[in-house]
């Protein structure tokens, strides 16, 4: 049972991070019908600016509490990121929105290798090691172990997948977001900047990319110019799991690949008698993938196309 | 370009070739080239330069002493070659290498680069000592012509396999590898030896050279509560796997290979990396039987020692010593002399089993205590 647990534990932690990336996917493709592969850089860059400014901090300032370092990091982290994203909606993608589709995704992957070249220029090929700043405290519940660290992931990702719901369902931006989700020229016939709308969704979703960024660093222990290849193809699948376009989709299909890919690393070699292994992890995750894409092909969520956002 | 500068690089081109097919007389004495293979630009361009610099020490030291071969007084010429630690790249030098007609070559450092030019060499009947190469391929293809003096892989998981059970009491051990040739090759090794050692292995987990998570696989392993968890990889999953362990609140010991064993690690798993084990193969250069001197006499002409010179300077008097036994630089003589190697090198006592690998060579076990690692024990490999 502790046993049990403790992958609940681990997947859910690893699950809240795919959401939390899998959000900015899929509110830029709900708008604009547009992967934005370059997401998973963002969320480099938000690890790599927030340890630059944490390492500076521990080094300036020794004394500081944990927690009011990395929360300096974040507050430089997330303003990087938006401006980023905003950045890259502004020169590789609006000059592109009236272009054929294969068109954006093409300036989408070349966004997302300049901007991993431009990481390992600044901060090098090595990995960085995440300053031990942060309080170690660890949590034993029925057998299994959970650290602060791993508590605050979670509180903080379902704080602000709420904050994003109220956002998209309550304001006025919110509102302009979702008539431009189903219809770019209605939208603006009726008055709205899509121009703006559009470039706060690129906006809100680096912010979130910026604070996974941070947590996966802080969890790990380490940031790399490479990581956000694997974390942002792994949160697009969760997003297309979910239903790409779709907010609940995202962080329901965050939550399932992460619990999945937990349970399956878990549980594999046992269930299979040893004959598939652990390495059979991600094989497991997207075999789960085509499943669910064959049966409902826009995912788990992701057929009420009206409340796409 | 114009046809008139054509015609010059033709010129230039002649006379290079004329001029790599001239050996240069030194007063009537014979010149027997050596060839020497590493990377000397790049990244790994310091380890490169480090094995050059070790076998030019050595033949300058026979030159100096004199040497004759068959009555006649030969002079020894390095030829160094760059391979770039690139396999294609170790080839086209290979080549190149054996067209001088070099009698012998030391290198190259890196096994991918060293096993696709073991096969020219082989081919062409020129022996070849390489300081670093550990991947047990490289003497596995059954080339006669492929040696080297350091332990290889196979040799080292034995020793961290057997090791674990006997030296660190582990009776349930867990085995983690990163589905790389050399995390699954060690990891292999270190399976059957703690099993050979009446350890039993409770767990066989996998994962890859690029994660770092490990939680759900640590999580099952810890269900089976194994005594010590082994990782068969390199230091970017090996110290991220450190921390986890600690997180899941795992008693285990951690155990790795050469590629955990550097400072890198220490770095990345901070106040969590106390405690860690793991090895590296030869000795630690203060405890080699001619560590010391040779420190003194390699500073003295090129620096800092990078890692495997005195591995290189070794090679190099191994070769040669083969040489003056069989009286001969004619690989197709000298060579049947290698088998018969012992010679008591810088880096510890030479011989070699059938393959060509280096018997009894050492491996010695590291500790992080302090947040640096310690010498903890050196062990001298059984076959």
């Amino acid at each position: 049972m502790d046993i049990f647990l403790q992958q609940l534990i681990n997947g859910l932690v690893l699950g809240s991070v795919y959401a939390l990336v899998a959000l900015g996917y899929t509110m830029v493709y709900g708008i604009l019908e547009l992967i934005n592969f370059a997401h998973g850089e963002i969320t480099m860059m938000g690890a790599m600016v927030a340890l630059a400014v944490i390492g500076a901090l521990a080094l300036a300032a020794p004394g500081l509490p944990g927690v009011l370092v990395l929360g300096a990091g974040l507050v430089v982290a997330i303003p990087v990121c938006m401006a980023l994203g905003l950045l890259i909606e502004r020169v590789a993608y609006r000059p592109l929105r009236h272009a054929p589709r294969l068109a954006p995704l093409i300036t989408a992957i070349g966004v997302s290798i300049i901007l991993q070249n431009i990481a390992m220029l600044i901060w090098g090929k090595q990995y960085i090691p995440f300053p031990a700043v942060l309080p170690q405290g660890r949590h034993e519940v029925l057998g299994a172990h959970i650290t602060d660290v791993q508590i605050a992931i979670l509180l903080l990702t379902m704080s602000i997948m709420l904050m994003l719901i109220l956002v998209v369902q309550k304001t006025r931006l919110g509102r302009a977001m979702r008539a431009t989700a189903q219809s770019r020229q209605v939208a603006s016939l009726m008055g709205v900047d899509v121009n703006r709308v559009i470039a706060s969704t690129f906006v809100i979703g680096s912010a979130l990319a910026a604070v996974a960024g941070v947590m996966v660093s802080a969890y790990y222990g380490l940031a790399h110019y490479y990581m956000g290849f694997l974390l942002g193809l792994k949160a697009f699948s969760a997003a297309v799991l979910g239903g790409i376009g779709n907010l609940g989709g995202a962080m329901l299909g965050g939550l399932l690949l992460g619990l999945i890919e937990s349970f399956g690393a878990g549980y594999i070699g046992d269930l299979t008698g040893g004959f598939l292994g652990s390495h059979y992890q991600d094989v497991f995750a997207f075999f789960v993938l085509i499943a669910v894409l064959v049966f409902r092909p826009s995912g788990l969520l992701g057929a009420r196309v009206v409340e796409r956002a | 370009m114009t046809g008139h500068t054509l015609g010059w690089v033709a010129v230039a081109v002649a006379a290079l070739v004329a001029g790599c097919g001239d050996k240069p007389q030194q007063n009537g004495d014979q010149v027997v080239l050596i060839g020497q293979a590493s990377p000397l630009t790049g990244p790994q361009a310091h380890l490169g330069k480090d094995n050059e610099n070790g076998a030019r020490l050595a033949l300058d030291e026979i030159n100096a002493a004199g040497l004759t071969l068959g009555g006649k007084k030969v002079v020894l010429e390095l030829k160094s070659e760059d391979d770039a630690a690139d396999p294609k790249t170790a080839t086209t030098v290979a080549t190149k290498l054996v067209d001088e007609g070099v009698a012998g070559v030391i290198g190259h450092l890196n096994s991918g680069a060293t096993i696709p030019a073991s096969k020219i060499y082989s081919d062409n009947g020129i022996p070849q000592i390489s300081p670093s190469a550990t991947a047990v391929a490289y003497t596995a293809s059954g080339f006669k012509t492929a040696y080297r003096v350091m332990t290889n892989d196979a040799q080292q998981g034995t020793v961290l396999g057997t090791y674990a059970v006997t030296q660190l009491g582990a009776k349930k051990i867990a085995i983690i590898d990163d589905r790389t040739a050399y995390g699954q090759g060690l990891a292999d090794e270190v399976e059957k030896a703690a099993k050979a050692a009446g350890g039993e292995v409770v767990a066989r987990e996998y994962t890859s050279d690029r994660s770092t998570d490990f939680m759900a696989i640590l999580t099952s392993i810890k269900g089976k509560a194994p005594d010590l968890v082994f990782f068969g990889g390199m230091d970017p999953q090996a110290a991220p796997m450190i921390r986890q362990m600690k997180q899941l609140g795992m008693q285990a010991k951690f155990l790795g290979g050469d590629g955990a064993q550097t400072p890198k690690l220490i770095e990345l798993a901070g106040a969590d990396a106390e405690g860690a084990l793991a090895s590296n193969p030869g000795l630690p250069l203060d405890a080699m039987p001619g560590g010391n001197a040779f420190k003194a006499k390699f500073e003295a002409k090129y620096g800092k020692i990078q890692n495997y010179s005195p591995y290189a300077y070794d090679a190099m008097h191994v070769l040669i010593d083969a040489m003056k036994r069989a009286d001969s630089s004619d690989p197709a003589k000298y060579l049947a002399e290698l088998p018969r190697t012992d010679y008591q090198g810088v880096t510890g006592r030479i011989r070699f089993d059938v393959k060509g690998d280096i018997t009894g060579g050492a491996v010695t076990l590291y500790q992080v205590k302090d947040g640096k690692w310690q010498t903890l024990e050196t062990v001298q490999s059984g076959n």
